[in-house]
């Protein structure tokens, strides 16, 4: 029990000593998290969006396959993307394995259903109601795409915070692909499973502290964002 | 004015080729595949600044099981190995996927267990050990990992004529590293199988008063060599051959080996060199 209130304190000593090594890993866990999710809601917004807003043939089966996605577990995840760019792999000669740039495409991966199913169920919740309105309006086609994209910004804040939350507490991708070299793509989490490993738990559970601190930090810059808009 | 400027230009470019030639000499970084118990222990985190400051070349390690470590260096993922199943590595090498092992330091293996000793092992040889832990049934965490501790620990058993006893429920196959092993044998009160580097580590983390105490060493049986595993070149042309070259060849040195004699925990070393 008491290593976790030594590792309240740790925490405390860690971010204010300025411990290089957390700081390393902390680096690595915000250059590759961002990298991740600039990626995946770049693709997924907008394919998000027309699985909301357009019928097509097969609809539903993609609306399942998306769903079924949710739940990749990320060392399968880490598995397959070790497959294809594995000196041996397809993309080989990339020099992405044990890389940063490596886990923030298994990452991407692993966030890009949250992303799309997330802002399709926004993007059909908005629909039905604006388009009623909006048609009786007068509105024209263009104006009806951008409103509601517009509309369902809360809904794509939502899938913002879930796909961030999954992709910033996984470890199943940077152990995998990463290698949790020190210095190089050790991240937090890799950090954390590699202390209590080691059996050092203080350690973890203050890795852990920190890792709810940028998580809280991430969170409360959305919700001002929130409530600007 | 003009033209000074313009020499001053071209004394900067000048300046800068300069330095990017020189950023370019610097040697490329060497990657290896090793255990968890050379990570674990803290010996690569001592070593790698001190092989930067001899051959200019960064160290850099993924810490994996010994299976996992000979798969990379088979799929030619890193440049070099430094792993302790000597078995496996000779199968490696015969096989294609190496060319060379060099023997650079070893320790042993011992077998800990509580205080209390329920299944009477103490003093004794391995194999009478695992009889008595085998007979009276008490628990015994098993790496279970594929590793070279988990290979070991097979052999023993096999050495001891008992059957391999998976699937009985007092044998723990973690599936983890050593020290995890360790606190899951102290968690439950049974006995396991761990090299010695981790245990004095283990040992120094609970202030030298560890619930796992040493129970049988010394077993001829019990030495554990570590090898650096140099990579087919043919097999893996885009590797940093020579910087693996270096590595085996400053670690077996007389500098490497006596690194290697320095490094202590609690004032005890925990590897032994023994290049030839």
């Amino acid at each position: 029990m008491e290593f976790i209130v030594s590792g309240f304190l740790k925490a405390l000593v860690l971010l204010t000593s300025g411990d290089s090594e957390t700081y390393s890993a902390i680096f690595a866990t915000l250059r590759v998290t961002t990298a991740s999710m600039a990626a995946s809601l770049l693709l997924g917004i907008p394919l998000g969006f027309l699985l909301g807003h357009h019928d097509f043939p097969g609809k539903r089966q993609v609306r399942i396959v998306v769903d079924t996605l949710l739940s990749l577990p990320t060392v399968f995840v880490g598995l397959m993307v070790y497959a294809f760019i594995s000196s041996r792999g397809p993309f080989g000669g990339m020099g992405l394995l044990f890389t940063l740039p490596g886990i923030a495409i298994g990452q991407a991966i692993l966030a890009l259903p949250i992303v799309i199913s997330l802002v399709a169920t926004a993007t059909q919740t908005t629909d039905s109601n604006l388009r009623t309105t909006l048609i009786s309006l007068g509105a024209a086609r263009r104006d009806l795409l951008l409103t509601s994209l517009w509309e369902t910004r809360h809904g794509i804040i939502t899938a913002v915070l879930v796909a961030y939350g999954r992709v910033m507490t996984e470890v199943g991708i940077s152990m995998m692909v990463g290698g949790n070299i020190k210095w190089h793509t050790r991240t937090i989490t890799t950090a954390i499973a590699l202390e209590t490993n080691k059996g050092l738990f203080a350690m973890g559970i203050a890795l852990g502290l920190v890792l709810l601190l940028i998580a809280f930090s991430v969170t409360l810059g959305v919700t001002f964002l929130r409530r600007r808009s | 004015m003009k033209k000074t400027v313009a020499l001053f230009t071209v004394m900067v470019m000048c300046g800068m080729a300069v330095l990017t030639c020189r950023a370019q000499e610097s040697r490329a970084p060497l990657m290896m595949a090793t255990t968890t118990s050379t990570d674990n222990t803290g010996l690569l985190d001592y070593l790698a600044p001190l092989f930067k400051k001899d051959t200019g070349i960064e160290l850099r390690w993924t810490a994996v099981g010994t299976g996992k470590a000979l798969l990379l260096g088979q799929n030619c993922d890193v440049d070099v190995l430094l792993v302790h199943a000597p078995a496996a590595e000779k199968e490696f090498i015969a096989a294609g996927y190496g060319i060379s092992r060099t023997e650079v330091m070893y320790n042993d293996f011992i077998l800990i267990g509580p205080d209390a000793d329920p299944a009477g092992v103490k003093g004794k040889g391995v194999a009478e050990a695992l009889a008595a832990i085998m007979d009276r049934q008490t628990v015994f965490a098993s790496r279970g990992d594929d590793s070279g501790t988990h290979k070991m620990e097979l052999s023993q058993w096999k050495r001891a004529g008992l059957a391999m006893p998976e699937g009985e429920g007092w044998y723990l196959e973690v599936g983890q590293g050593m020290l995890t092993t360790i606190n899951v044998a102290a968690e439950r009160g049974g006995y396991t199988l761990t090299d010695r580097g981790t245990y004095i580590k283990y040992s120094a983390d609970h202030k030298e008063n560890p619930p796992l105490k040493i129970m049988v060493e010394g077993d001829v049986g019990l030495k554990n060599p570590y090898s650096v595993v140099l990579l087919n070149p043919e097999r893996c042309p885009k590797i940093n051959i020579s910087g693996a070259a270096a590595f085996a060849r400053w670690l077996a040195d007389k500098k490497g080996q006596g690194y290697v004699k320095g490094f202590k925990l609690m004032g005890r070393p925990l590897f032994f060199p023994n290049a030839k």
